[in-house]
């Protein structure tokens, strides 16, 4: 059974807030970048960078991480194969990194992201911003920014379908 | 996959998925950290018979690059030279519960054997005169970083390519992808049948002078006692790739060579130094590839 939690507008709304709360905390831009998650946080980093330029007229310097290398489940869920190459093409040392992902859960995949970013340089401060919190965290991680909590059932299943790669902004709760 | 034996046993699915995670490990190797943990607590053994230096680096420094703790083994220090089989020596280091082995062998076949005789996952380095499987996906992943494809190109493999497994290997692969291929080279140094999709050409300007893509293989010294050629020199003369190519190669057509080369044998230095070699692009690149390799193979469980 699949039930739409969100649609285009609701989205647009809480990347919206979301950036504007990611401004306020940091009043303003300064040293803020963005890292976005393969696949889907890199579209959502993508498109609050692009509010913030609207906002604040100037472009936030974004890079796309890949955790594939990182994970620590390799053993148990095998290997993925469909690897993005990582691309940072800038220092993070001293800078204030917001990690942007679709969905959190368990909290691994945020570890491994900071586990990775700790070898690119010594953030300043390492910040994230979720879509979707579905809860059932087995690490201690939460979010700076939550677009939305949605409390799930372990068998459930969160879909995030954007347009740039499904033709469609949806956020879907599909139950087996 | 559980080994990498040979190119000719996987498919053309499973070369792309190679050279595309390849591209993911060639970034890594840029960073200022150039390793990452994905392996950790794993053992990998770099198994050599034959003498290799720059393989076995190649296959160490990728093997430490994903945290893996390295082992290496090799004959002129080994039990191998007091009498052991190939068998025993694989029982002895499967006691060691290694979860990769590297293999090189002079006897064609030997990574098949240990492959099929171990739950470890085996990597084909070189065996006799059949495979080296690493070296053409190294080679693969160099000429689409350069050319964006492998569909459509010529390729030219120039010299020994009786006695390459580099030679067999790349033809393998590149058979799996629309290509057309020509092996240039003495008569004496070319197989007497071909695959249907290679033609044959004794003579080296014609050979390379529509070739996108010019691979030179190392004439190997070890193995001309059956008097292939009359003296290097004259090969030079004859086969060498030399500075006069560059008025009919194609503007864009890239140098390649697996290395060690032999300045003077098969390559003059003027085309070895130049912009078209991309010679030391494939050192780099064996790193990431084998990286990838690796890290896609998945152990039988027991």
């Amino acid at each position: 059974m699949e039930k739409e939690l969100l649609n285009y507008e609701e989205i647009e709304r809480i990347l919206t807030r979301i950036t504007y709360e990611i401004l306020e905390k940091n009043k303003g831009t300064e040293d803020i970048c963005l890292i976005g998650i393969v696949t889907g946080g890199v579209y959502l980093a993508e498109r609050i960078r692009k509010k913030i330029k609207e906002n604040e007229g100037l472009n936030v310097p974004m890079g796309i991480l890949d955790i594939s290398f990182y994970r620590d489940d390799i053993n148990i869920k095998g290997k993925k194969k469909e690897i993005k190459p990582t691309n940072i093409p800038f220092q993070i040392d001293g800078k204030k990194v917001v990690l942007v992902d679709d969905v959190l859960y368990t909290g691994r995949s945020t570890r491994a992201a900071m586990d990775a970013l700790m070898d690119f340089g010594r953030p300043a401060e390492i910040q994230l911003a979720v879509l979707i919190d579905r809860g059932h965290r087995e690490l201690p991680i939460m979010a700076n920014y939550t677009g939305k909590y949605i409390p799930t059932a372990r068998n459930e299943k969160i879909k995030v379908y954007l347009k740039e790669i499904s033709g469609k902004d949806s956020v879907v709760l599909i139950t087996q | 996959m559980k080994d990498l034996v040979g190119i000719k046993e996987i498919s053309r699915q499973e070369i792309e998925e190679i050279l595309n995670t390849a591209r993911a490990f060639k970034e890594v190797l840029t960073r200022d950290i150039k390793k990452v943990p994905t392996l950790r607590g794993k053992t990998a053994i770099n198994l050599f018979f034959e003498p290799s230096t720059r393989t076995r680096t190649s296959f160490e420094l990728a093997e430490k690059r994903l945290s893996l703790d390295v082992l290496n083994f090799s004959v002129s220090t080994s039990s191998v030279v007091k009498g052991e089989t190939l068998y025993d020596t694989l029982k002895t280091i499967e006691s060691y519960n290694v979860d990769y082995i590297v293999i090189r062998h002079s006897a064609s076949g030997a990574a098949k054997f240990v492959a099929d005789n171990t739950p470890a996952c085996v990597i084909n380095a070189g065996d006799g005169t059949n495979e080296h499987p690493t070296q053409a996906l190294l080679d693969a992943f160099s000429i689409v970083e350069v050319k964006g494809k492998l569909d459509g190109l010529k390729i030219a493999i120039v010299g020994d390519i009786i006695h390459s497994r580099v030679a067999r290997s790349n033809l393998y692969l590149l058979s799996k992808f629309d290509t057309e291929i020509t092996f240039v080279g003495p008569p004496t140094l070319l197989p007497s049948d071909v695959p249907s999709n290679v033609s044959i050409s004794y003579d080296l300007k014609k050979g390379i002078k529509d070739a996108d893509v010019v691979m030179l293989l190392r004439i190997q010294l070890e193995r001309q006692k059956g008097a292939f050629i009359p003296s290097l020199k004259e090969y030079f003369h004859v086969w060498g790739l030399k500075g006069d190519a560059f008025s009919y190669l194609k503007k864009d057509a890239i140098v390649m060579h697996p290395g060690p080369m032999n300045r003077g044998v098969e390559i003059s230095s003027e085309i070895a130094d130049s912009p078209r070699s991309i010679i030391l692009r494939q050192v780099t690149n064996g790193i990431a590839t084998r990286m990838a390799v690796i890290y896609l193979l998945t152990r039988r469980e027991v």
